[in-house]
């Protein structure tokens, strides 16, 4: 069953509609309730590497439903740490609790300073309003 | 849930069609080959086939009777109205399939000597010459085997001749109305990709354009009439800046059945066209194939054409390979060549008046457009091509009944659905194309089911939402079939089967 | 002659409900410039009558399979092909359908093709096969495309010299825009060499091979795919589907790509097309794979039913990230083998097989050449000519016999080699008389 809509404000957004949770020099990243709707019901989530390093506004992995396949861009620069294997096996995970269970990749950031350029949640309500 | 059907047949039953491993039976068989009085050689141990792949077993009166309930569970042209925009689903002549079957077509080994095949390469050379008519350019391969691969094709010629001229170019322009083979065909090719929008007259976008052509351009993929059945009023100016840039233009003829004998893509600017036997000229489309995607080419790019090609000789003609600055090969032997015999019939059945099937099917997309634009969105205001795009989401908005719900239920009237959710720049898309062989009765069905569907959309929203009421099966659960794909027969299920 | 069914009435009443008075002015949004001012410039319209004798005219000036005796093969062979192929190719409903997006609409043909793609598993011994590829060129493109992507580090495509050199050709056309170097490994007396393939295979992202081989021969084939998984890439086998009865899977031997000309299984010679490319893999690849899958699903009504799957690897999807630009395919002929393989069963195939090896071996000691190579053969058997192979053809031709393909129309060094196929339809007096005619023509 899909989550309810909401964005909740101990996150950190970018505007390819992916969020950050801050914890110390780590980050768990995840794609919004946002983007979980306009792609439908997840059947596939494609992920980097454990070890490999992901770049602030690239591409990092997929998410597919059964008619759409979306780019995961990254909101924050690092090394990856651990992937969410629950996600891989059962993506509809992310359409259930996208920012709990949901999650897709915790990383260590290279560059701390990135996540001040993301957005909170009040201004990423925003940008979603204009969508 | 039971909707009253408005279908003339409510409530056909259907009967199961069970698979063909199930209708197996240990033991059972069909064909029984020829044997000859020989000893059969053993095989080297490592070579030999250790377990017989599990392959059906039936008699023939079964195998028939397997094969004839799936063309009943099958909706084609010869079933009913079929408006799948950009495939152009007209009629296929039955005559085509009797000539495709000659004898001295059909049992002809394509190693066959040149001289022992003057028929099949006259008509091919024929062919070619119709289509290089046709297209307004003097070379043509008959080659690719399909649309996409027309496109590939052309890119590849697109970097030939750059690469013969020393220059390097890089990046190939497709509009944001362009089919999903244009991008890939550019990958594929080993192109770059960039993008050009479509204006609020559904043109290109010319100050958008101009800002992207450049010196790394290699050329432009364009379909004119556009995916939006629009013909591109800019499409001189188009040319002009590409030409001027030193890049080339290619004219993607998924569309083609718009213009032929009132425009010609090499009169428009285009250096390199693919055409669709399988749509423009009547190859029956065979449940997904074959079709046929042969290339024309101004003079400047003919020294790269595809290998070999059909070429005349006073009154012998021969399969040529001979030409050093060849792209190379796109597939086998010299193209499909019994799609060639269907299409160059076509062709002859109409001569010149090739024009009237292309203004009959502007004329038939015209008037379903008018009687169906008061309830649908038209985000194109203008008089179509060949074909036309509404939008839904109208019904969304009010009623929340969305493109694939009016699908869905015109299935129940007897009607095939357009194509939907595409092109992508129309949220909630219908793509009509109704092609020029329908007679003005089964437009008019369509457009009293479209008309139709949209006040069940605001009285009875929920019998679209569960469409269609009246086929084999109902809507069906893609998100299992994507998670869990199972994409052959398990053979576990039925121990009594073979092997 | 016309198929359109307006008539004027209709057309007066459809430009009014237009709002236009012609069709001219439909067309009014071509600009002047490039609107075509005269009437195309193409032959004069015919009946159906004459349309049917001018066409027939051409097809009587070739010389068909059935015109003289022969023994060509060299990729396109003449199996049987049985009655029960007119019955799918007669049913409208195949016939003029396109791709079944619309699955309540299609549930005939999608469970066709899905009966077809496991077909194709059961032949080659794989887990998920596609629903066709243009041919058996273009399929070995693709599986080219899917190793690049499974092995994005290397740089390198391996072609055994034995494969089929249309598909070589091909390969290597597509090959420039995959941005891949192809490597071609000479060829041993017919077959080719693990050792060399081991060697070059070292940075390739596939070694593609071909069994039985352009040349006739049996190759080795399972210490060929163990050579290129050794050296890390992907072995891609080219097989014949009517030797499959006999000849081991490539899914037994560790292919991990088997894809095949399917003409020989059931589709005419046709002049060389459409035919049907077959493409199987192991399970590892299904997200790679190129073009149309069929897959099993349930309705709402929890009944059986089946739907194109996996659609976000194809073009209309992924676009430029696409697994391959393939569209449409070759459905109707892949159904025309389904037919066909179904009606020979697993007992038929594998007497086809045993026909083709016997008569092979039949040719091999019947007629009075010295054979090229060694190596055992499948259907066709590589003969030494003590003249230019083309003009064995020539003479015998003359006899009424066409004795085969001369390799060297592709091969360099091979000009007095003749191929020559026998398949089921061949008989043991067939054989005797190419035997005669030969020994004729080349004394």
């Amino acid at each position: 069953m899909a989550a309810a809509e909401s964005y909740p404000d101990d996150l950190k957004y970018h505007p390819e509609h992916d969020w950050a949770r801050i914890d110390g020099d780590e980050a768990t990243l995840g794609v919004t309730w946002f983007a979980q709707d306009a792609l439908g019901e997840l059947v596939h989530y494609e992920a980097p590497e454990v070890g490999s390093s992901i770049s602030k506004d690239a591409s990092y992995g997929e998410v597919e439903s059964v008619k759409a396949v979306s780019d995961i861009v990254a909101p924050l620069s690092g090394e990856v740490l651990e992937v969410n294997a629950r996600a891989v096996e059962e993506p509809e995970i992310v359409n259930e609790d996208p920012y709990g269970d949901g999650w897709l990749i915790r990383i260590r950031m290279s560059d701390a300073v990135e996540v001040d350029a993301l957005m909170d949640a009040e201004a990423y309500k925003a940008h979603v309003a204009e969508q | 849930m039971s909707a009253e059907l408005p279908f003339h047949e409510p409530g056909r039953a259907w009967p199961p069609a069970p698979l063909i491993f199930e209708r197996s039976r240990s033991g059972r068989r069909a064909g029984r080959p020829p044997r000859p009085d020989l000893p059969v050689p053993e095989l080297p141990d490592g070579l030999r086939r250790k377990r017989p792949p599990r392959l059906p077993e039936l008699s023939e009166p079964e195998l028939v009777r397997h094969f004839t309930a799936l063309a009943d569970r099958t909706f084609g042209v010869d079933t009913g109205f079929y408006p799948l925009g950009s495939c152009t689903m007209k009629h296929n002549p039955r005559v085509h399939e009797r000539l495709a079957s000659l004898p001295g077509f059909r049992d002809l080994h394509p190693h066959q000597e040149d001289e022992a095949a003057q028929g099949a390469l006259e008509l091919m050379w024929r062919l070619q010459e119709i289509l290089a008519e046709i297209a307004g350019l003097p070379a043509v391969t008959l080659q690719p085997a399909a649309g996409s691969q027309g496109e590939l094709t052309g890119l590849m010629l697109m970097r030939a001749y750059f690469a013969d001229r020393g220059e390097e170019r890089d990046t190939i322009i497709t509009a944001d109305t362009a089919h999903g083979t244009n991008p890939a065909s550019v990958t594929m090719a080993g192109y770059k990709l960039e993008k050009v929008e479509t204006d609020a007259r559904g043109n290109l976008d010319l100050d958008d354009l101009r800002g992207k052509v450049d010196e790394r351009t290699a050329g432009l993929m364009l379909t004119n009439p556009s995916t939006l059945g629009l013909f591109d009023e800019g499409i001189e100016e188009v040319a002009r800046i590409f030409h001027d840039a030193g890049a080339l233009l290619y004219y993607d003829g998924a569309n083609l059945n718009a213009v032929v004998g009132r425009s010609r893509p090499g009169d428009m600017g285009f250096d390199i066209v693919h055409y669709n036997l399988h749509k423009t000229f009547s190859q029956p489309h065979g449940g997904g194939g074959p079709g046929g995607g042969p290339v024309a080419v101004r003079d400047t790019i003919e020294p790269f054409l595809p290998v070999p090609r059909v070429v005349r000789d006073g009154d012998a003609f021969r399969l040529d390979s001979d030409h050093p600055k060849t792209i190379g090969r796109v597939r086998g032997f010299a193209g499909p060549f019994g799609v060639f015999v269907r299409s160059y019939a076509y062709m002859r059945a109409y001569g010149p008046a090739l024009r009237e099937m292309s203004e009959t099917a502007v004329l038939n997309a015209n008037y379903v457009l008018a009687r169906l634009k008061d309830v649908y969105d038209l985000p194109y205001d203008r008089h179509c091509m060949h074909e036309f795009v509404l939008s839904a989401r109208g019904l969304k908005r009010e009623h929340g009944v969305t493109a694939l719900d009016v699908a869905k239920r015109l299935m129940d009237y007897g009607i095939h659905p357009p194509t939907i959710y595409f092109p992508l720049v129309v949220p909630e898309a219908l793509m009509i194309e109704p092609t020029e062989t329908e007679p003005k009765e089964r437009l008019d069905e369509f457009v009293d089911a479209m008309r139709a569907i949209a006040r069940e959309a605001a009285e009875s929203p929920d019998v679209l939402h569960e469409a269609p009421h009246g086929r084999p099966v109902r809507r069906l659960d893609e998100v299992r079939a994507a998670k869990q794909p199972v994409v052959r027969y398990s053979f576990d299920d039925d121990p009594a089967l073979v092997g | 002659m016309s198929y359109l069914s307006i008539t004027d009435a209709d057309r007066e009443a459809m430009l009014e409900a237009i709002g236009v008075s012609s069709v001219d002015e439909l067309f009014e949004q071509v600009p002047p410039g490039v609107r075509l001012g005269r009437e195309l410039d193409v032959p004069p319209a015919l009946g159906e009558a004459e349309l049917a004798r001018h066409v027939e005219e051409l097809a009587a000036r070739n010389v068909h399979t059935g015109a003289e005796l022969s023994f060509l093969g060299a990729g396109v062979y003449d199996h049987y092909v049985p009655a029960v192929v007119d019955v799918v190719l007669s049913r409208g409903e195949f016939l003029t359908a396109y791709t079944p997006y619309q699955p309540e609409m299609s549930q005939g043909v999608l469970q066709a093709i899905f009966e077809y793609q496991t077909v194709i598993c059961e032949l080659t011994g794989m887990d998920v096969s596609n629903a066709s590829g243009y041919d058996g060129c273009t399929v070995a493109a693709d599986a080219t495309f899917m190793a690049k992507h499974a092995r994005p580090d290397r740089t390198r495509v391996v072609l055994a010299e034995t494969v089929s050199p249309q598909v070589r050709q091909v390969v290597k056309t597509y090959a420039r825009g995959f941005g891949l170097e192809v490597v071609e490994v000479p060829h041993d007396g017919g077959t080719t060499d693990p050792d060399r393939v081991a060697a070059a295979a070292q940075d390739a992202a596939a070694v593609l091979f071909q069994q039985p081989s352009f040349l006739g021969c049996l190759e080795p084939a399972p210490e060929l795919a163990e050579a290129a998984t050794e050296a890390g890439a992907l072995a891609i086998a080219h097989v014949d589907p009517m030797s499959l009865g006999v000849l081991e899977a490539p899914g037994a031997y560790g292919a991990s790509i088997a894809i095949g000309e399917g003409q020989a299984a059931g589709n005419w010679p046709s002049y060389g097309g459409p035919h049907y490319g077959f493409l199987a893999a192991r399970s590892d690849f299904i997200r790679r794979m190129p073009g149309r899958i069929v897959g099993e699903t349930l309705d709402a009504d929890d009944r059986r039913a089946f739907v194109l799957t996996l659609q976000t690897r194809e073009q209309h999807i992924r676009r430029e990230k696409a697994t391959s630009n393939i569209t449409t395919n070759q459905t109707l002929l892949g159904l025309a083998g389904l037919a066909t393989l179904s009606w020979l069963g697993p007992a038929g195939l594998r007497e086809v097989g045993e026909s083709c090896l016997a008569l092979a071996a039949y040719a091999h000691e019947r007629v009075p050449l010295e054979p090229a190579f060694d190596a055992p053969a499948f259907k066709e058997v590589a003969f030494r000519t003590p003249m230019p192979a083309r003009e064995v053809v020539r003479r015998a031709r003359e006899r009424g016999v066409h004795p085969g393909y001369a390799l060297g129309r592709d091969y360099q060094g091979m000009d007095d080699v003749l191929l020559v196929s026998v398949t089921e339809r061949r008989t043991v007096e067939d054989v005797d008389r190419l035997a005669e005619v030969l020994e004729e023509v080349c004394s």
